[in-house]
């Protein structure tokens, strides 16, 4: 079973078709008891920064989320639902995170006029260390973006894949022991994204 | 690197894919869920759906068809045609679309745009637009005038105006459809496209036009689109996703690889 946190960030039905079209069984909550007793926890989440924090204080979901990420519950953040494990985010002048993770969320800054902002499409990723989610993907695989802040994770150890895109190379992948992040949409990245879900879902092993 | 998106479109009436030109004459392709799957499976980077009867015979949007594809393919598609307010694009996302494209809605209420991007995200809010060539006037400065209704109604509004307004009231994409060539197959309009793309800061689609890997060359490195909708060109079986994509890789263009 899958329980994916549902703190009003954004439109799960695509998360939740993914995980059924690889033959998971999904429960969406917001309830702290839920995820307390969760097996496996997806962190989604699309919109801004702030939002998603006030969303996750007013539900009481912070203190369950560090409690599961610190008994080692396999925990997948996805976009905001990455960014918000960071110290901090540029957006909204400044919004204070979870920081669960080292380092913090910036906002995209491009010298050519011609990219633009957000980063809406398929975008590689290199592998920086092996990890059971990139099982059977191939290093520099494309995945699904939109987004137009990036997380800058502060200790190599943590960064799992990075991204290039306007002037910053980025950590799109980070992690640190059964929590993992990645601030691409697996759930709309095709074959591969559902590899990655997949890869998630029978992850048991630390590494 | 960011890549160059190929979108197949497919224009559905009656749960069939049709393809007309000019928006005339549409003959029926297939099923709209196989045909999504078989691009989706060849390495289609996105789908756009439009719903085209909607409109003109006052239907709801075929939820379950959006239901359906969301189950079925697990890469963003946007969809289009018949959206008429707030609820109708809430419908569609919820049943799993990524993005909702609005075309004559906004002509006669831009602010749904800024509505629909305060409720759900510019993300998700795409305007189409379907200019047409006028002469260069201090009405029509860029040389482009907006349609609407398959060029049946023309509205006064400059082409250009029109898509930095979008982006200001919160749009998250423009798809620039030029009247002119499309289902021509005889290539875009490069000009519009680049004059939309060099002047806003959000990605810009270009559709009408695309019949060979040239024309979408062409659009990519001198109409600086970020992406192309194609349609007769795969619906006929001219064409695989895959020999396109090689085509343009050798072009040096960046395109995603591995699906």
């Amino acid at each position: 079973m899958i329980t994916i946190i549902d703190y009003k960030a954004g439109n799960l039905t695509s998360v939740q078709l993914a995980f059924e079209s690889i033959g998971q069984k999904v429960k969406i909550t917001d309830r702290p008891e839920d995820i307390l007793c969760a097996d496996k926890i997806i962190f989604p989440g699309v919109g801004a920064a702030k939002a998603a924090m006030d969303s996750l204080h007013e539900l009481k979901l912070i203190e369950p989320i560090r409690k599961v990420i610190a008994d080692g519950v396999p925990f997948l953040g996805i976009c905001i639902g990455m960014q918000v494990l960071f110290e901090s985010s540029e957006e909204d002048n400044g919004t204070k995170c979870l920081g669960i993770l080292p380092g913090r969320v910036k906002k995209f800054k491009s010298s050519d006029k011609s990219c633009k902002i957000p980063q809406i499409g398929w975008n590689t990723v290199k592998i920086n260390a092996s990890h059971p989610i990139f099982e059977g993907i191939e290093d520099q695989s494309e995945f699904y973006f939109v987004h137009s802040f990036y997380p800058q994770c502060d200790d190599e150890n943590n960064i799992i894949g990075q991204t290039q895109y306007a002037d910053s190379v980025f950590s799109s992948v980070a992690g640190n022991k059964f929590l993992v992040a990645v601030q691409f949409h697996p759930e709309r990245s095709g074959r591969i994204g559902l590899q990655l879900l997949k890869n998630f879902c029978n992850w048991d092993e630390g590494c | 690197m960011l890549t160059k998106r190929i979108i197949p479109c497919l224009d559905v009436r009656n749960r069939k894919v049709t393809k007309g030109v000019k928006f005339q004459n549409n003959i029926d392709l297939g099923d709209p869920i196989e045909m999504a799957v078989n691009y989706s499976n060849n390495g289609c980077d996105e789908l756009v759906f439009y719903d085209i009867t909607a409109s003109a015979e006052g239907r709801p949007i075929d939820i379950q068809m959006v239901r359906e594809v969301a189950k079925a393919v697990h890469i963003p598609f946007a969809v289009g045609g018949g959206i008429k307010n707030l609820d109708d694009m809430r419908k569609v996302l919820l049943a799993g679309a990524e993005k909702v494209s609005v075309n004559s809605l906004a002509v006669r209420n831009p602010n749904i745009i800024a509505e629909g991007a305060k409720q759900f995200g510019s993300q998700c809010i795409v305007l189409g637009m379907d200019p047409v060539k006028v002469e260069k006037s201090e009405k029509f400065p860029s040389g482009y005038e907006i349609t609407t209704q398959g060029f049946r109604t023309r509205t006064g509004i400059d082409a250009l105006q029109w898509a930095k307004k979008a982006q200001d009231l919160g749009a998250g994409e423009i798809v620039v459809n030029s009247v002119d060539t499309d289902g021509t197959q005889a290539g875009f309009e490069i000009n519009l496209t680049k004059i939309i793309s060099e002047n806003v800061g959000i990605p810009v689609v270009a559709s009408g036009g695309a019949g060979t890997c040239q024309h979408l060359i062409d659009v990519f490195v001198q109409g600086k689109a970020d992406a192309a909708i194609i349609a007769s060109m795969i619906h006929t079986g001219k064409f695989t996703i895959k020999e396109i994509k090689d085509e343009l890789i050798k072009a040096d263009l960046p395109i995603r690889k591995k699906w």
